[in-house]
């Protein structure tokens, strides 16, 4: 008896990663990736992008930040009433952010004060706003969760890869690693590449690249 | 009646938004009070740390990884003078808060100090480090002179800012070779405290002018600021430097 009533809810409810699920990850790494595609978080992209262990800090925060408000959001979208919906949001976003900065200070005091005024613009990067009010709002927590964690991968992907040749062009690093220098070659770091015009053109291209491979076209 | 009307929501009403909000809010900022609480001592023993770090950078080169609190205790003697130059008793350094002192006039400042001591003769002194604070171009701008042994030569500054523009009046605390300008430089001539001025322009040679420091482009205001601070703190600190001369 058991068993069969086991296997029966087994058969209703939906394996954790399922091909459903999976695509909630995979999806915003590239064909739907939130800076590259949907155009979103691209401030931050500029602004924290000089060094590789500051854009990894925030890759990291911004996981964690849209993750929880997703899983949180979605277990309550049933309570909230819609005419404040924004402003409830807005409050389970503050609220994770200001307790991911009190970590990072009580933690890694070093990056949380490079980070200082960043981290606390989370709370108005569209890609958490963006994620609560398109998926979070209709979906059940799980997914939620799988849906804020895809997309913080997909814009710490993007944020690591324009820091890694922000650091590697402009100070001739990796992770404050002087490559160049242990490579007994003489490097002179090239300025612009550390301005945020430097991050504009190294955004620019990889939104290039990505979109010729995946053929991802504005639609008109 | 309104429990028949199928449209009616018990979510649209005024009453269940204004008590969902109330509850969200007691929630989240009972939240907020807990982590604040909790990480406080950690973070504050952050602080603390990075206040000696700043300290210890002054004189001697400090390496990634180094024990910096075994490093301060074993340096560093730690008091707060007044005006006169007399050891305060019972009060600590951490607990002077140089933001309000610094408003105050100079004859009612405390003034926190910390001496290296000599690793051979415990008695003598190495260096001196003196914390000073004043106003840069847009907010608090706050340091640390070290002076040599003679109370003239400066050893070496760090100096740190809450808003300065960066890229320019950033440079002071960011820029590590802005600071090692002020190295060698003194702040008496023959008696008279005349401290060390940041010039108007970059790239000037003021080696042989030991009052004089090439300045930031595009940040005189910033460097006037840095100027009236020292000068401003020097002076509260003259009695005190005059005393261990004498010593």
């Amino acid at each position: 008896m058991s068993e069969t009533a086991e296997t029966l809810v087994e058969k209703r409810s939906e394996p954790l990663f399922s091909k459903k699920n999976k695509k909630l990850i995979t999806n915003p790494l590239d064909i739907d990736n939130p800076i590259t595609v949907q155009v979103l978080g691209v401030c931050s992209a500029l602004a924290v992008t000089t060094q590789l262990k500051p854009a990894f800090i925030m890759s990291l925060s911004l996981l964690v930040v849209t993750a929880c408000s997703n899983v949180a959001i979605s277990a309550m979208r049933n309570s909230i009433p819609s005419r404040i919906r924004i402003i409830v949001q807005l409050a389970v976003v503050s609220l994770w952010v200001t307790l991911v900065n009190e970590l990072l200070k009580a933690y890694v005091y070093d990056v949380s004060k490079q980070l200082a005024v960043f981290v606390g613009l989370i709370i108005t990067n569209c890609i958490v706003m963006g994620r609560l009010e398109a998926y979070a709002m209709s979906n059940k927590p799980w997914p939620s969760f799988l849906d804020g964690v895809g997309n913080g991968l997909g814009y710490g992907l993007i944020l690591m890869a324009v820091a890694f040749f922000r650091e590697l062009l402009g100070s001739g690093a990796l992770f404050g690693y002087k490559i160049f220098d242990a490579a007994g070659l003489h490097y002179q770091g090239n300025g612009l590449m550390l301005l945020p015009a430097g991050a504009c053109i190294i955004v620019g291209i990889v939104i290039w690249v990505q979109r010729s491979i995946n053929g991802y076209r504005e639609s008109h | 009646m309104q429990t028949k009307n199928e449209d009616y929501n018990v979510q649209q009403s005024n009453l269940y938004i204004v008590i969902y909000s109330a509850v969200l809010t007691v929630v989240c900022g009972g939240l907020l009070a807990l982590a604040s609480e909790g990480l406080k001592e950690k973070q504050q023993y952050n602080i603390a740390l990075e206040q000696k770090q700043n300290i210890l950078a002054t004189v001697v080169e400090l390496k990634e990884g180094q024990d910096v609190n075994s490093l301060y205790a074993q340096l560093v003697k730690e008091f707060v003078v007044d005006y006169q130059g007399n050891i305060k008793d019972g009060i600590k350094p951490q607990n002077v808060n140089l933001a309000t002192e610094y408003k105050k006039p100079a004859e009612q400042r405390l003034l926190p100090i910390y001496e290296f001591k000599n690793t051979s003769d415990s008695s003598k002194i190495d260096y001196v480090v003196l914390p000073v604070y004043g106003f840069g171009l847009w907010n608090d701008i706050w340091g640390f002179i070290a002076l040599e042994s003679d109370m003239n030569t400066i050893r070496g500054v760090k100096f740190d800012h809450k808003g300065e523009t960066p890229g320019l009046g950033a440079r002071i605390a960011s820029d590590e070779e802005v600071q090692a300008r002020y190295k060698g430089k003194s702040i008496y001539e023959d008696s008279k405290l005349v401290s060390v001025t940041m010039m108007k322009g970059e790239g000037n040679d003021y080696g042989s002018d030991p009052h004089k420091v090439d300045g930031m482009s595009g940040a005189t205001l910033t460097a006037k600021g840095v100027n009236s601070m020292f000068k401003d703190y020097l002076l509260s600190y003259e009695n005190y430097l005059k005393k261990k001369k004498s010593e």
